[in-house]
């Protein structure tokens, strides 16, 4: 037996670069590295359909089509990114080749010509990237934080992130606007926002403290990571997780419905994500550090039911614009009662050994199941009318989060986690 | 510790600066490259083609003669994504702030804007109806996240002048299909094309991974299907054709075809796979549009008999959006 949560001293020492808040430097090095990093993959992603159908004149049909079937397939590089982390012992330096590889990206989209196939690797090759690191990343930032913050961490780093997230669509408008919609500049400016970031990862984020190079790792090798899923509470979580993603409509068919069923004008379509974001940004701290007190699962929970309220609201169709301010006030505590939590969570399940690998697990038992819960709902709204395709989405979320609570027995917390190593 | 490991964070704002300065530099080298020498912005003129430069960037319309396409490029005031003329009214659907939003401008034939529309995304279509009363455009509304896979639909917008009515989106019409009313969330509309009436419309509607052209009444708010896999319709200066893009396989490239309405009887023509537009009557016979050919980088506009007896022959290159000035 390991206790996972033994490690009590905060390994912030690694780097020296202080504390902020009680949130090692580590972790604010890294919400930055994101921060950045989502500025240039969002510039990036507001400019396709522009870039798709005004300067190369394509179909966007087919892009759509490559777009999603390249994410469905970059999703499992985060088994990969997360084993190679643990298997070197190196997170920074794989998270440093995913964030490379999607800084590279950048450049590569005037080789790309108006070929859609090509266009799409492009794409697929920063999807990559973003597959590989991510689950290092969310190791380093767990091995950097004393246990009791761990929630506190992660909401901070999903909040920079998100604020990075926003920004990067405005940046490209911007752009756009007063010096027009050419691509070398977009993807020249998108390329040095993603190459500072990599630039703030190398300077400010330590590596590995030496004496751990030094010191015998035991070698970890696949089926370490799939033998977490024997202790009870990690597979509880893991299960759970994938279940509730199963549950989960992706953010694009929540605002088409909302758009619609609250009868405001389409125009306005643009600017719901930007609502969602901008209650995850301000939610995502203040809910992580409840969440260490209150326990991170719970907050887990919660963050579902608030997913509930939005649907229950879309199914009523309430109309005007306070049903549109209240589902997306909803739909960011969804998030920032979820995204960081889920990780902080799980820090707490996992050895440090195999952290990576273990969150990997856990991400992408979740990633998988809300890819195919929104293909799935795209088949419902081919004959159904979109409230009740919600509520079917509503029923099946209900049914999940009583799933997911049996599974790891109501409301139990963990600060004194216990798992099979 | 190593020099380089002791002045790690000297080394690493350094690098920054140097990259936050060569972007700078990146950016002000590419816009001052520009040819900037445009001269001054003449009106449309009657027997003048439009269309949209797309060697500029920025939306610039140009103007050429259309007996003389290969001659002098003279540009317009306009800076638009896709623009359309008809009897004096303009729809320019252009950029509208880094909200980030996008507008349907329209304007009378002095260039004074009558009426702006705020529009959900990217343009992709505009027209204008032969009296000028009747503006459409249809704009791609795709998802801002990373997690949405291929998410994205269509919002097709009607404007009625005279009336001042706004149609803000297709979806809102009673569609049917053999009789059937369509109730289906995934419906999309796109490509409007009005006829002389001012009333009757065609229009592109698709649900799962069909399409039909279909023909609809926009006092009635009604659509019925007119026939399958057919997209982007525009009718004929008479009335008596409808011009469209076809699919010539489930996901393969489209062709563009030409129907006869009264006898319902289909011309493929032959050599232009590659168009992905709205085709435009240039006159009763001639029809052109644009289309991206094998490794070229950006789209070209091509003319080609309607009733296919000639090849496609090249227009305008680097360009999009034809459209006559009549």
């Amino acid at each position: 037996m390991y206790l996972a949560s033994a490690r009590t001293t905060p390994v912030e020492a690694a780097g020296g670069t202080g504390v902020t808040g009680k949130v090692p430097g580590t972790v604010v090095a890294l919400g930055a590295v994101s921060l950045l990093t989502d500025v240039s993959a969002e510039m990036v992603t507001a400019f396709m359909p522009v870039y798709v159908l005004y300067v190369l004149q394509l179909g966007y049909v087919q892009f759509g089509l490559l777009d999603g079937l390249y994410s469905g397939a970059t999703v499992l590089l985060r088994l990969v990114g997360g084993h190679l982390g643990d298997r070197l012992g190196k997170y920074r330096a794989v998270a440093l080749a995913g964030y490379g590889i999607s800084a590279l990206s950048k450049l590569l989209f005037p080789f790309a010509g108006a070929s859609t196939a090509a266009i799409g690797a492009v794409v697929a090759t920063d999807r990559a990237g973003k597959g590989l690191r991510t689950a290092p990343r969310d190791a380093l930032i767990s091995l950097a934080t004393p246990a009791p913050v761990l929630g506190r961490a992660f909401g901070l780093h999903r909040a920079m992130d998100t604020f990075g997230a926003m920004l990067g669509p405005l940046v490209t408008f911007l752009i756009m606007i007063q010096l027009g919609a050419d691509p070398s500049l977009v993807f020249g400016v998108s390329f040095c926002f993603a190459l500072v970031g990599v630039i703030v990862l190398v300077t400010f984020v330590p590596g590995p403290p030496r004496t751990a190079v030094a010191a015998p790792r035991p070698e970890i090798r696949w089926r370490d990571g799939l033998h977490l899923l024997r202790g009870k509470r990690f597979r509880g979580a893991s299960v759970a997780a994938t279940v509730l993603g199963f549950a989960t409509i992706s953010d694009a068919f929540v605002f088409v419905v909302l758009q619609k069923t609250a009868g405001v004008p389409t125009s306005l379509l643009p600017l719901l994500p930007l609502g969602t974001a901008l209650v995850f940004l301000l939610a995502a701290l203040p809910l992580g550090r409840v969440a260490d007190r209150f326990g991170r699962w719970r907050m887990f929970a919660v963050g579902h039911v608030a997913l509930l309220g939005v649907y229950a609201l879309l199914v009523l169709g309430g109309r005007g614009i306070a049903v549109v301010c209240l589902v997306l006030l909803l739909h960011g505590l969804f998030y920032a009662a979820t995204d960081g939590v889920l990780m902080a969570h799980g820090a707490e399940l996992v050895p440090e050994s195999i952290r990576a690998s273990g969150l990997a697990i856990l991400q992408t038992g979740q990633a998988v199941a809300r890819l195919l819960s929104s293909v799935l709902f795209g088949v419902l709204l081919t004959f159904l009318d979109m409230r009740w395709a919600v509520l079917v989405a509503a029923v099946a979320l209900l049914a999940a989060l009583g799933t997911a609570l049996v599974l790891t027995g109501r409301g139990r917390t963990g600060a004194d986690a216990e798992v099979a190593a | 510790m190593t020099a380089l490991a002791r002045h790690r964070v000297a080394i690493g704002i350094a690098a920054i600066v140097l990259v936050l300065l060569g972007g700078g530099g990146f950016v002000a080298w590419t816009v001052a490259k520009r040819d900037d020498a445009r001269a001054s912005a003449a009106p449309p003129v009657q027997g003048g083609l439009l269309f949209v430069d797309l060697e500029s960037y920025d939306g610039q319309v140009d103007q050429v003669a259309l007996a003389d396409p290969g001659g002098k490029r003279t540009p317009t005031a306009l800076r638009c994504q896709r623009v359309y003329v008809a009897a004096g009214t303009t729809v320019c659907l252009r950029l509208a702030g880094i909200g980030p939003s996008y507008e349907a401008a329209v304007l009378d034939a002095d260039g004074e804007v009558l009426r702006t529309v705020a529009l959900p995304g990217t343009p992709s279509r505009a027209r204008v109806s032969q009296s000028g009363k009747v503006v459409s455009w249809t704009t791609f509304v795709t998802g801002d996240s990373y997690s949405v896979p291929g998410g994205f639909s269509t919002r097709t917008g009607v404007l009625d002048l005279a009336s001042g009515t706004l149609v803000e989106s297709l979806e809102t019409f009673r569609s049917t299909v053999g009789g059937q009313v369509m109730t289906a969330a995934d419906i999309n509309f796109w490509g409007v094309t009005v006829a002389q009436d001012d009333r009757t419309f065609y229009a592109t509607m698709a649900t799962a991974g069909r399409t039909w052209l279909m023909k609809g009444d926009l006092v009635a708010r009604t659509m019925a299907d007119v026939r399958q896999t057919a997209e982007c319709p525009s009718l004929s200066p008479d009335g008596t054709k409808v011009a469209y893009k076809k699919r010539t396989s489930r996901t393969g490239p489209w062709r563009l075809a030409v129907a006869d309405l009264r006898t319902n009887a289909e011309t493929v023509i032959e050599g232009t796979t590659g168009i992905d537009d709205q085709a435009t009557w240039l006159d009763g016979d001639t029809l052109a549009y644009a289309a991206t050919n094998g490794d070229e980088k950006r789209s070209s506009i091509y003319e080609v008999r309607a009733d296919g007896s000639t090849a496609p022959k090249v227009l305008i290159t680097a360009a999009a959006s034809p459209v006559p000035v009549r």
